[in-house]
């Protein structure tokens, strides 16, 4: 049967993209936020998944405001990057794993958990900056990717205890897979940022490695913060980070191994944050 | 009974809900349209024109020849459907977020080198953190 592994938590900055497209990550900028992620590189070469299950958001870019949907699984063969208004990012093809995501939408969706399925959809820098920061420039990507989109741009988005539960389903359906795939949850966006008015550069530091701490040692507690803290804390895109949480669900009951934890600030706007937690 | 928002308190801020979605639909969905190349090119060869195209109020037409993202948000407009005119200008996430402050881009770029803008004082309308009412515009003019 296929199995939960790993799961791996990562900001999503598109300025980061844009700094690995133009070969800029040995830049003074840049290069402190790129050796954060190198034991990370040297760990996913030996702990290649077959599948990463990639929770992140759509920047208004798959879906506009004609339909907004609040979970939607991409069950396509395989997913085009999209133009943001900067062209495409020059990055391989994303293949998806149809079989597993109709069946995770299958089972997911008998648990109540009302999906949108996306059998055609493009995906943007929130799904594929995470990829470029563990796998750098391959010309192909090395495993399948299942893209899982949640609202988090129209307020109000879905709450904390929603994400974990979500993740349960889908640890749930992937372990019911008879397939014997070696499966990924990756949850991104975050930390703490704000993109607009008076307030915008907001950063807390303290917010987020709290954040951090509690999604490692109690993520059931955290599950319970209510939106309002996370929007007057950690800003108004901040709430990104709630899509963390379905990652977290994702993995098994006892308490995980820690693989790597990293913080900086700044990319652009956003503080970056980086997990990789190993079920035991 | 009114929803509840408890949002509406937090300075220098505009969560954008189903409300602000409603007002701002086809602002956004103008911005939409700049994701294909062809239309940046017809937005850029003529703004107003273009722009006349979408059912959008004349406040909102005018705040995007403006460019006035504070302005647009305030009329509906989401920062991540704003960004394509930003993309259509040739401009960066962080000269937008920038341009909301008041503060000039090096400024701007210098406060988040240093760490970003802190919470205290900007948690809540009517504390005395940078993001107040009472401290804008930000930046030296």
């Amino acid at each position: 049967m296929a199995r939960i592994t790993a799961s791996v938590y990562t900001s999503h900055v598109p300025a980061i993209g844009v700094a690995i497209d133009q070969g800029r990550t040995a830049e003074p900028y840049w290069r402190p936020l790129f050796q954060g992620y190198e034991p990370s590189r040297a760990w996913m070469r030996d702990n290649r998944p077959d599948v990463v299950f990639l929770v992140y958001n759509d920047h208004a870019n798959a879906f506009s405001l004609d339909l907004i949907p609040t979970f939607a699984i991409g069950c396509a063969d395989s997913f085009l990057p999209a133009d943001e208004g900067w062209g495409p990012r020059p990055v391989p093809l994303v293949q998806g794993h149809p079989e597993l995501a109709a069946h995770i939408a299958h089972s997911v969706i008998q648990d109540d958990f009302d999906l949108t399925i996306a059998n055609r959809m493009e995906v943007d820098h929130g799904l594929t900056v995470p990829l470029s920061l563990l796998f750098g420039q391959p010309r192909a990507w090395p495993c399948a990717v299942i893209p899982f989109a949640v609202n988090v741009v129209q307020y109000p988005v879905p709450s904390g205890r929603r994400c974990l539960a979500l993740g349960r389903a889908i640890r749930k359906a992937v372990e019911s897979f008879d397939a014997g795939l070696n499966v990924q949850v990756w949850g991104t966006g975050g930390m703490s940022h704000q993109l607009q008015g008076a307030r915008a550069g907001l950063i807390n530091r303290d917010f987020d490695n709290g954040f951090l701490d509690r999604l490692i040692a109690d993520p059931e507690d955290l599950a319970q913060m209510p939106h309002i803290d996370y929007v007057r804390e950690a800003g108004s895109e901040g709430i990104e980070l709630v899509m963390w949480l379905i990652a977290r669900g994702a993995m098994a009951a006892m308490p995980p191994k820690l693989i790597h934890r990293f913080y900086h600030v700044p990319a652009s706007n956003t503080a970056v944050g980086h997990l990789i937690l190993e079920n035991p | 009974m009114a929803l509840d928002k408890p949002y509406t308190d937090i300075p220098g801020t505009t969560v954008f809900d189903a409300e602000q979605s409603r007002l701002g639909y086809h602002l956004n969905q103008f911005c939409m349209s700049l994701m294909r190349a062809e239309n940046r090119a017809r937005f850029k060869a003529d703004e107003r024109a273009y722009l006349d195209q979408w059912p959008m109020t004349a406040a909102q037409r005018q705040a995007v020849l403006d460019r006035d993202l504070n302005r647009c948000i305030a009329l509906g407009g989401n920062i991540y459907f704003l960004a394509k005119i930003g993309a259509t200008d040739g401009r960066s996430f962080q000269q937008m977020a920038g341009s909301m402050t008041g503060m000039s881009e090096e400024e701007y770029r210098a406060m988040m080198l240093a760490g970003g803008r802190s919470v205290e004082g900007n948690r809540v309308l009517g504390e005395d953190g940078d993001a107040q009412p009472h401290h804008q515009p930000q930046g030296r003019r």
